[in-house]
């Protein structure tokens, strides 16, 4: 009887902490790339409500931001995750660049302060990832360092890493560049703002959470 | 003025990540360009961003980073057949490592056969020369 009891109890418990227990879905990239576009796409995908504010203005993103449970479904097959917006990751802040966009000197520390902050934190959380989507703009060099060491950290922790090729509405967007520096990733061409072949992406997403 | 400081991997060989990284950073700091004989391992290169964010302010902006990895051209199964022997007695002192102020160096671009190196100098002379 008391076994019965017993087992009962730990069947209890267990469900109790797979219910709990959530992917986290991080985005990593440099800044500019569209990581917080993708974030508020797959918000307003599943939830019908935005994430995150977005600029031209590099490192908007300056905190790590979390939105939980969110579920996609395609087909019978279904996951649900902590989506991880970062504030990506830098080897460079210059405040004077942003004074480019018309901050005023003081604002333009401020923000510099911030960023290199928001760069920590992204590193640091990087322990903290279940899977990763490195989300790239397809416009710009793909063999950046930046774009490798995050990578390659990835794959040092073992994390999963579906990378996206964003911004392909632009015409000098060039995912085959992108797919040649990581050949051994799933690469997947997006327009994050556009929403240009956002299907294919949950797709993948599907293949790589598993 | 451009300084290059070559450092060979057996300076850092015996020293923990924290004081290579230290030793790499305040080079940097001092306005000179590292040629680092061999690689950081992974987690180094981003302990290296981490430290530099920290020392971020108006007068140091941070670097720019590039390592090239050996054997880039040769075939893949060559360098596959290779590749255990040689890691085995070289390991991380392959390739070559480059981290320069971001002040002097704007970007240093790299496609898998070539590496460019463009300076704060390269851009004034551009700009002078255009006008
Ligand atoms: N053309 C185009 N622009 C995009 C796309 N995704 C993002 N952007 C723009 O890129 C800039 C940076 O976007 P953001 O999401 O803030 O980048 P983050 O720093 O990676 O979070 C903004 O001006 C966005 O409107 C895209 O798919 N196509
Ligand atoms: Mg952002």
């Amino acid at each position: 009887m008391a076994n019965i009891f017993e087992k009962f109890i730990k069947a209890f418990f267990k469900n109790l902490f797979r219910r709990k227990k959530h992917i986290k879905l991080g985005l990593y990239g440099p800044p500019n790339a569209g990581k917080t576009t993708l974030a508020n796409k797959i918000c307003e995908d599943w939830l019908g409500e935005s994430m995150g504010k977005v600029t031209n203005v590099p490192h908007e993103t300056r905190e790590i931001q979390i939105k939980e449970q969110i579920n996609i479904k395609s087909g019978n097959k279904e996951i649900s995750f902590n989506l991880v917006d970062t504030p990506g990751i830098a080897t460079k802040i210059d405040y004077e660049d942003f004074m480019k966009f018309g901050l005023t000197a003081k604002k333009a520390k401020k923000r510099a302060k911030e960023a290199t902050k928001g760069v920590i934190d992204s590193i640091r959380w990087l322990d903290n990832m279940d899977t990763v989507v490195v989300v790239l703009d397809a416009t710009k060099d793909p063999y950046s360092q930046v774009n490798i060491t995050i990578i390659g950290n990835l794959e040092a922790r073992k994390i999963p890493v579906l990378v996206v090729a964003n911004k392909v509405d632009l015409k000098k967007a060039k995912i085959k560049k992108v797919q040649s520096a990581f050949p051994q990733y799933h690469v997947v061409g997006i327009s994050a703002k556009y929403g240009n072949n956002i299907d294919e992406f949950y797709e993948s997403l599907f293949k790589v959470v598993g | 003025m451009l300084t290059l400081q070559f450092v060979p991997y057996s300076e850092i060989e015996y020293i923990s990540s924290v004081g290579r990284i230290r030793k790499l950073l305040n080079i940097a700091k001092e306005n000179r360009i590292v040629l680092l004989e061999g690689r950081l391992k992974k987690e180094e290169e981003a302990e290296l961003i981490k430290a530099t964010m920290e020392e971020i302010n108006k007068d140091f902006k941070g670097i720019e980073l590039s390592v090239i990895y050996p054997n880039k051209k040769e075939s893949d199964l060559f360098r596959k057949l290779k590749k255990g022997f040689v890691n085995m007695l070289l390991g991380d002192r392959q390739g070559l490592t480059i981290i320069g102020p971001a002040s002097i160096v704007r970007e240093i671009k790299k496609d898998p056969d070539k590496i460019q190196l463009f300076t704060e100098d390269d851009t004034r002379a551009k700009k002078r020369r255009k006008k």
